[in-house]
């Protein structure tokens, strides 16, 4: 097998009495779609923002490309490709699309000054590319103003530009129309087309069966279940091993 | 026909521009119209006053302070947070100032001591802030308090004359004329052009803007959030720092309560000129003519036969008409 885009080994992050976190090895591949499944504070989102850079963890080791990596953040992980596609979408709503999009990585000179041509130029292109439909937004246009799905669009559009290795998506289809959603998978195809890895979390196990290449599915902050897509036959299969966690409290640490 | 055609197309597309230039700049727009409307108000009532280049005079002398102060607060109410220090911040720089100058030391020393006190100053109130997470609103509530007292320990309440740095060159280059006018005016300029450069065109700028927003969404896209509003605070801290010399050549002493009397009256011209209390937007531009309109209030009253005693009665009446002004003007183009 290649070396992976990222390799977690051990990994433990705990919140006051809760361990949000308990001993996660987890391996994210170059080119495939990880679907990341889970209850309600199983930890998907902290496992997230640890590789994004949000938080960092108690204890435990990440590798990425081979590397160990130390003193990590957000700004080092937007470097290293890593885009996040936030439950919240991260956006400011009085700020405009264009600066929603740049937000954190502007577009400067070597003084730091923005370039408010080149970011309105290249949201627009990015506005079109994700297929804004109504066109009275333009890159001005404040973020309070559009809707679930163009919020959903703003965000990916980061992940579009900085031409993200590994893109993370937490719920990305939440609230989302059908058509909506279809925009969202059609973005994670292309990301595989061209082999970036992806994170894919949600709570729609169809959706997850269907876009994922393989699964891990966490329960209290462990990895209960890892299979690559070729050893479960069915959404139901996916379905079933979580009612049985949910059941029996725990499953025995199962990898197909 | 053609060039009709195409005149016409230019035509709208230039109202087009201007149209969203406008609506881009609506909160400085809306206090350049608070201000025009001040201005015309007492040019009516007190035509003797307002149409006297000295009354003019008079105003841009005291102005820049006001100015300065208030353009660089723009950045602390715009990230989220506020600052109430920056009165004592401004008596105790400009007092490290006032004691180098006096001892003999160059002035142009105590102005760098000056901006150095200031940073410090914001910076522990940044510190306050973001570090220990104390509420902006107390935590330099009790700063303006704790350096006001600690400016009265240090001097025991005595004031420092500075009339010997009068007509030297560093008098001249700072607070004085140039024919009839005044130069602190110039820097005033520089100060709004440099806060307007980095508030508007700069990216810490947009990172305080986008703090102030909504700082989860900041922090996850990888802008440190402390540091950001120390920044802020930082800012206020050199400008009163800076405006505190300038204040003290200006009124040729220094004085234990110098910058006592800009608290309210600079808020009042940041809210004025179009910052809103939120956090999130602010406007460098609509803050420095919240400044003048609230320096014209000042003049204007007297000079259209009003006591003084109606001065606090004008400032109230208009901040509330211009917050109501602001309020519609944003639901409107919202």
């Amino acid at each position: 097998m290649n070396t992976p885009f990222i390799e977690l080994k051990g990994i433990y992050k705990s919140y006051g009495n809760v361990n949000a976190l308990n001993n996660v090895n987890l391996i994210i591949e170059e080119g495939r779609v990880l679907g990341l499944i889970g209850d309600n504070g199983a930890g998907k989102s902290t496992l997230i923002k640890l590789i994004a850079g949000v938080h960092s963890p108690d204890r435990g080791e990440m590798w990425l490309r081979g590397q160990k990596v130390t003193q990590w953040s957000v700004a080092r992980a937007r470097a290293a490709g890593i885009e996040t596609v936030f439950q919240d979408r991260a956006l400011a709503d009085q700020q405009t699309i264009a600066r929603n999009i740049f937000m954190g990585r502007e577009l400067t000179n070597a003084l730091g000054l923005i370039d408010y041509n080149r970011q309105r130029r290249e949201a627009e292109r990015l506005m079109r590319e994700i297929g804004f439909t109504s066109r009275v937004f333009s890159p001005d246009s404040r973020v309070m103003t559009l809707s679930g799905g163009e919020r959903q669009g703003v965000a990916i559009a980061r992940a579009i530009y900085f031409k993200a290795q590994l893109v993370i998506l937490d719920e990305p289809t939440t609230a989302l129309s059908l058509t909506e959603s279809e925009k969202v998978f059609a973005f994670i195809r292309e990301l595989k087309a061209r082999g970036a890895a992806s994170i894919f979390i949600s709570h729609n196990i169809y959706h997850s069966f269907d876009v994922s290449d393989y699964f891990a599915i966490l329960d209290r902050g462990s990895i209960v279940y890892t299979a690559d897509k070729s050893r479960v036959t069915s959404a139901e299969v996916l379905i079933h091993k979580l009612q049985t966690v949910a059941r029996h409290g725990t499953l025995d640490v199962e990898h197909s | 026909m053609d060039s009709t055609v195409t005149s016409s197309t230019q035509r709208s597309e230039g109202l087009a521009a201007l149209r969203k230039w406008a609506d881009q700049n609506r909160r400085g727009l809306s206090a350049a119209v608070i201000f025009v409307a001040i201005w015309l108000l007492f040019l009516l009532t007190a035509p003797g006053t307002f149409s006297d280049p000295l009354a003019y005079r008079a105003i841009f002398t005291v102005m820049p302070v006001d100015i300065i102060l208030a353009a660089s607060l723009v950045f602390v109410i715009a990230s989220g947070e506020t600052d109430l220090s920056f009165p004592s911040i401004f008596g105790l720089s400009s007092y490290a100032f006032a004691f180098i100058a006096s001892n003999g030391g160059s002035p142009i020393v105590g102005l760098l001591a000056a901006l150095t006190v200031g940073a410090l100053c914001g910076l522990l109130n940044g510190l306050l802030v973001t570090k220990l997470g104390l509420s902006s609103l107390v935590a330099t509530l009790g700063m303006n308090f704790f350096l006001r007292g600690l400016i009265n320990v240090l001097t025991q309440g005595i004031g420092i004359p500075l009339t010997f740095l009068l007509d030297t060159p560093f008098y001249n280059v700072m607070a004085g004329q140039i024919g009839e006018f005044p130069v602190a005016v110039f820097w005033a300029a520089f100060v709004i052009m440099l806060c307007l450069i980095l508030f508007n065109l700069h990216k810490i700028g947009a990172h305080i803007t986008i703090v102030g927003d909504n700082p989860e969404s900041a922090k996850e896209m990888g802008i440190d959030v402390a540091r950001t509003k120390t920044i802020t605070f930082i800012i206020v801290g050199l400008c009163a720092g800076f405006a505190g010399v300038l204040s003290s050549l200006i009124n040729n002493t220094w004085w234990p309560t110098a910058g006592d009397g800009y608290l309210l009256r600079t808020l009042a011209a940041v809210f004025i000129g179009g910052t809103p209390t939120w956090g999130g937007v602010g406007t460098v531009a609509g803050a420095a003519l919240g400044a003048l309109s609230v320096g014209f209030i000042e003049t204007g009253l007297i000079g259209a036969g009003l006591t003084a005693f109606w001065t606090q009665f004008a400032y109230g009446l208009v901040i509330i008409l211009s917050l109501i002004g602001h309020r519609f003007n944003q639901g409107r183009y919202r």
